[in-house]
């Protein structure tokens, strides 16, 4: 036998692993458009069937358009990151990325970016859509609606991307990922609506200062949780 | 205790203990394996294989004893014992929707390589699917998958390569194919652990040989002195009469 002592092996940079997994992702999601077909579908039917509740121009609307939006963004993101996850257990890829040196808070991290752009993608496209069903135009409320919904999207999705691991690795995992990330999900959800409700309504961001820091401290709770506990959950 | 000079064992298990709930499935493994050797781990479904094989990798963490990988302890050292290591499974770890080389393209960026191209082309020559590299991993057969989940874990050249049952779901031909490509490997430099319950391909290709039953260690041998026909009713027997 003529084992030896080798030179020791190259670890990848995290920002190098990160950027890896959302181009893979990106990669896949453009071959085969799961995600996004699925998620726009499910927030397209959302809406539709909201729709049949409401006159158009009535005033529930303009009360309820926000919450409106985020039932749509929150089931699509759902379905989303359900599917972004089981592409990775497929095959047994989550264990190949655990088995990696690549640091797992930057495959969080990646995950988390990618399911943020299949949302984003998801919601660009579900405003238009929203606007013409409910003849609510977005007009001068456009730029704010967008800070909102960013804000909100990045939490929720950190928070989505981790329960969907935890859930991939259980039997139901379909009745998991909604009974743990809801529950977990209220404060975005919650801060959100409000701050998304304040841009509908033409009025400044600054009115919701409360609520936009709120959503800053969620969002960095949840990345700042999910790079720290993404190993174990990784783990059997 | 180390000596300066003498690399030690590239794996060590003392009194290694895991249960799950009330089923106990390693039930006090001791083993040793030196370096550059290739160990058949050979037992019935349920013997606690993969099991060991995931502590070993760090994918799951015992519930009493000690284990050392490649001289150090894989719950601490993580991502450099992670990036001188290869696992190989009885699923692929490769993306269906991705062709053969992007897949390893990934896997290349995920363990920092350099010359990433270079090494690609070699493990794709070695595991001869050089002119397969565009094909989607779809579009491949069970042997050729399995093929291609070797070279992703050569990509980077690691020092222990663990393979837990990478025969399962083969035919005899591709079984073949793999066992002359894993006899290709094991070249003295690089210390491979192989689980599987086919007694035939163990001691074709290992140094060693071990039997677990029961989540022990019940036997070992040389897997070179061993015959077949005189080994598999010691096998039989050993596993409780369910080889």
């Amino acid at each position: 036998m003529t084992a030896t002592a080798r030179a020791e092996p190259p670890v990848p940079s995290f920002l190098g692993a990160m950027i890896a997994v959302i181009r893979k992702d990106l990669r896949l999601e453009w071959r085969t458009r799961e995600v996004f077909t699925a998620t726009l579908v499910f927030a397209a039917l959302v809406l539709l069937t909201m729709n049949f509740s409401f006159e158009p121009g009535q005033h529930a609307v303009e009360d309820m358009a926000a919450g409106l939006l985020w039932v749509a963004f929150v089931f699509a993101g759902m379905l989303g990151f359900s599917r972004s996850l089981l592409a990775e257990k497929e095959g047994g890829c989550l264990d190949a990325l655990y088995l990696s040196p690549a640091d797992p808070g930057a495959i969080f991290l990646g995950k988390v970016a990618s399911n943020v752009i299949f949302l984003a993608v998801t919601e660009a496209a579900v405003l238009p859509l929203f606007a013409v069903l409910f003849n609510y135009p977005l007009g001068r409320a456009f730029p704010g609606v967008i800070v909102a919904i960013g804000l909100g999207s990045v939490g929720f999705v950190a928070a989505g991307t981790l329960f969907a691991a935890i859930s991939t690795q259980m039997r139901v995992r379909e009745v998991m990922l909604p009974l743990l990330l809801l529950p977990v999900s209220v404060p975005v959800l919650i801060a959100s609506v409000r701050v998304t409700q304040t841009a509908l309504a033409g009025h400044a961001l600054s009115g919701a200062l409360a609520w936009i820091g709120l959503l800053v401290l969620c969002d960095a709770l949840f990345l700042v949780a999910g790079m720290l506990l993404f190993g174990y959950v990784l783990e059997d | 205790m180390s000596v300066p000079g003498v690399l030690g064992p590239a794996l060590r298990a003392r009194g290694l203990r895991k249960s799950f709930g009330a089923r106990v499935a390693l039930d006090g493994i001791d083993l040793e394996v030196p370096r550059g050797v290739f160990l058949t781990l050979v037992g019935p479904n349920g013997a606690g294989k993969t099991t060991l094989l995931k502590i070993l990798a760090g994918l799951s963490r015992p519930s009493a004893g000690e284990v050392w990988v490649l001289g150090t302890d894989p719950r601490r050292e993580g991502a450099r014992l992670r990036a001188r290591m290869g696992f190989i499974s009885h699923e692929p770890y490769l993306y269906a929707d991705l062709s053969a080389e992007e897949n390893l393209r990934f896997f290349a960026s995920l363990y920092g390589l350099r010359r990433a191209e270079e090494r690609i082309d070699e493990v794709l020559a070695r595991v001869d699917l050089a002119s397969r590299r565009g094909d989607p991993v779809r579009a491949f057969s069970r042997g050729m998958t399995q093929r291609l989940a070797i070279a992703r874990a050569l990509l980077h050249d690691p020092e222990l390569l663990l393979l837990d049952e990478p025969t399962t779901g083969l035919d005899d031909r591709a079984v073949g194919i793999l066992v002359d490509l894993l006899g290709a490997i094991h070249d003295g430099a690089r210390t491979l652990v192989l689980t599987t319950h086919r007694l035939d391909v163990g001691l074709r290709i290992a140094d060693r040989v071990a039997v677990l039953a029961g989540g022990r260690v019940v036997h070992e041998a040389d897997a070179r002195s061993v015959d077949p026909s005189a080994f598999a009713p010691m096998y039989a027997s050993l596993c409780g009469g369910v080889p």
